[in-house]
């Protein structure tokens, strides 16, 4: 149907990404640089892309001024325990809404999106009430508690969108093969499920990992203190910044996201349902 | 394969849910405090820059050593966040018991009650040690909500060479240029590729409220318990000087305007720009950026009819529904003594309020470093109307930044920038 690209077409698409690639790839490699460059490099009105005099400074300053391993480490197990709890919540009540239709379950997808319009600064104050009226307010849980719930609605919009891609006949077929519900849900469903499973876990731990206001707010105790808010106190006044600290936190704030993505994203191709019903 | 991935789920599960139950048990009871034992304060300090984090951290360290029945808690907050972190606070009832912020952002929480008078908490030494002017930054319906300790004054930094070679004579730490010769002076330092001055105006309004009290430009007038803005000559003429060293005598950097102070700093480094009207606390960037060799010299404020500019000091206050107000109080005394303030303004590069406070930070610095320009520019730092106003950071934020940034766009006249400044204040001053 498409004839073979010539070879000029070849080369303009790879020019093309490879393009597109710089323009994703430069924050980062600027970061990179900036992290590693003295107070001198920092404001030169030429500044270079590889340091005159490269320097781990930056990076003992943020470590010795803001504890920020220990940072690093609460952030890790808030994001990971909001990533397992979000899919775990999400994953029955994405599939109950997506195959068993009614008034109710619609009405609860429009109750899910209507609740994301709610900003922050609105609902932080009763939150933080209920939370110490219930003794997880400055708790790694209280603040897993709120992630779980704030990501829940968008996990359940992109989860049940995966179940309906999972074709009935499937399900239906195993139970003629005489397997029971439970059997069918393990073995048929969950596997096909997968990369949907993966893709809300990366959202809920990419979410969990960045977020700002609610660990600023919640959190009281410096030892609790997630890395976005350990982060935050190397800006002063009027956004005026300790660029290379903030840079060096900063690349490795990053580091964790990327290596999850890396580790995930294989599991995120669907290509396993190709041949699954054959027309 | 299928019962492998069930088991790992399962695992996982397992993992989170034991995992959140530790995670609970970190950070709980955090909110019960003993009855008995040592009175705890949690400090909530917006301190950020290298030196001075040390300087709080050490004498939090140092306070605690020397009272075990007062221990205080060193927490660090950011500027950026610091209202919405302290209003959330304060609503939820779990505020820090000393909260460290500026003058003119505290007066609203005061009015909500959630700051304590402080005028019978505080000693007769420390209040004498502080001008009254700066006493009535932090003063709301005749309440002290706060102490203030540290200052923020508008200088100009100058690249040394540029001045010599220009032949521009530095003028000594107390008789600055009058606005006439600081235009007159930028103009012999503008040649092809260099600026004699770069404003960063990125936030032009308090910026330009500040030195417009240089001619006694007040902006907010009270008129029989109502506020107005109002524009006269008084109050064109900073925003008209700045707009003519920009558009008629060229001799500042148009580039610069969407900039904030330390954007310019490569440009000044680079010798594109001659002179830096700014903050005192841009000297710490000189020190800390400046390339070897660079020469760089702080100038007097510039004078109008006089060198008054609006004091906006960072204070610190004690929350009223701390459980430990006199605690609190006498942490102040003793983190604010004259040799404590010297510190805390020598590591943020900025002005103590404290006349002993003052004279010992520059005998202790020798002057060096424009020490003395800061000392002697606390004199003419006064209280503001615009701080005082109920609605200004409202006016401000929607009515006079964009105007102003227009008017040095050179995209409105100064008459249109006074009508939108006077019917901005009509919309949101009572």
């Amino acid at each position: 149907m498409f004839g073979k690209p010539s070879r000029t077409s070849r080369t303009l698409q790879y020019l093309a990404l490879a393009g597109y690639l710089i323009f994703l790839g430069f924050p980062l490699v600027w970061l990179l640089s900036t992290a590693f460059k003295p107070p001198r490099e920092l404001v030169r009105l030429h500044p270079t892309l590889i340091p005159d005099n490269p320097t781990v400074q930056n990076f003992v300053q943020a470590f010795t001024e803001q504890e920020l391993g220990r940072a690093a480490l609460n952030s890790l197990q808030v994001s990971l325990a909001s990533a397992v709890l979000t899919v775990l919540v999400a994953m029955p009540a994405s599939y109950a809404l997506a195959r068993f239709r009614s008034k109710l379950g619609t009405a609860a997808l429009g109750w899910v999106l209507l609740s994301q319009l709610f900003p922050f600064v609105l609902l932080i104050i009763p939150i933080f009430l209920v939370l110490r009226q219930v003794g997880l307010a400055n708790t790694h849980a209280g603040l897993v508690l709120i992630y779980v719930v704030w990501a829940l609605p968008f996990a359940l919009w992109m989860l049940q969108g995966f179940v309906r891609n999972i074709p009935r006949e499937l399900e239906e077929a195993a139970s003629v093969d005489g397997a029971t519900r439970v059997q069918v849900l393990r073995r048929v469903v969950f596997p096909l499920l997968a990369p949907g499973l993966v893709a809300t876990a990366l959202f809920s731990f990419i979410s969990a990992w960045n977020e700002f206001f609610f660990a600023l707010v919640l959190i009281k105790t410096p030892e609790l203190a997630t890395l976005p808010v350990a982060l935050a106190r190397f800006v002063g006044i009027e956004g005026t910044a300790r660029l290379g600290p903030l840079a060096a936190g900063s690349l490795l704030a990053t580091l964790p996201s990327l290596i999850f993505f890396a580790f995930m994203q294989r599991r995120l191709s669907s290509g396993s349902l190709a041949g699954a019903v054959k027309g | 394969m299928l019962r492998t991935r069930f088991r790992r789920l399962a695992a996982a599960a397992a993992v989170a849910v034991i995992g959140l139950g530790a995670l609970t048990a970190c950070g709980a009871g955090d909110d019960d405090e003993a009855t008995s034992g040592p009175a705890k304060l949690r400090f909530l300090s917006l301190a950020w820059q290298k030196e001075s984090l040390q300087v709080n951290k050490d004498l939090v360290a140092k306070w605690n050593a020397e009272h075990p029945d007062i221990q205080v808690e060193y927490v660090q907050g950011d500027w950026n966040s610091v209202h919405d972190q302290l209003l959330t606070s304060f609503e939820g009832g779990d505020a820090p018991d000393i909260v460290h912020y500026e003058a003119s952002a505290i007066g609203e929480f005061s009015k909500q009650g959630y700051l304590a008078d402080l005028s019978d908490l505080v000693s007769d030494d420390l209040k004498g040690q502080i001008d009254k002017g700066i006493w009535d930054t932090a003063t709301v319906d005749g309440k002290v909500t706060g102490v203030p300790f540290l200052l923020e004054s508008q200088v100009v930094i100058a690249n040394k060479k540029l001045l010599d070679a220009a032949g521009v004579a530095v003028p000594p730490a107390d008789g600055g240029w009058t606005w006439d010769e600081f235009q007159a002076n930028a103009q012999k330092l503008t040649k092809p590729g260099q600026y004699g001055a770069a404003w960063a105006l990125k936030s032009p309004t308090n910026r330009v409220l500040n030195l417009a009290l240089n001619y006694d430009g007040k902006f907010f007038y009270g008129d029989g318990g109502r506020t107005e803005v109002k524009v006269g000559d008084a109050e064109k003429e900073i925003p008209k000087r700045i707009h003519d060293m920009l558009y008629t005598a060229k001799s500042a950097s148009p580039e610069a305007l969407g900039m904030s102070g330390a954007d310019t700093l490569p440009g000044f480094f680079g010798g594109k720009y001659a002179m830096l009207p700014g903050s005192v606390s841009l000297r710490q960037q000189m020190v800390e950026q400046a390339p070897a060799g660079f020469e760089w010299v702080t100038l007097p404020p510039v004078k109008g009819l006089s060198t008054k500019q609006a004091a906006n000091p960072q204070t610190l206050s004690i929350s009223e529904d701390s459980k430990h107000k006199k605690q609190a109080a006498q942490f102040l005394e003793y983190f604010l003594n004259p040799t404590n303030m010297a510190a805390l303004a020598k590591g943020d590069w900025l002005v103590p309020t404290g006349k002993q406070a003052n004279e010992e930070l520059v005998k202790l610095t020798a002057g060096k470093q424009g020490w003395d320009v800061a000392a002697d520019s606390a004199a003419d730092l006064t209280v503001a109307p615009f701080q005082q106003a109920d609605g200004y950071p409202e006016w401000k934020t929607k009515y006079a930044t964009p105007a102003l940034q227009q008017y040095f766009a050179n995209k409105i006249t100064l008459d249109q920038l006074a009508t939108q400044l006077v019917d901005g204040g009509k919309q949101v001053l009572r």
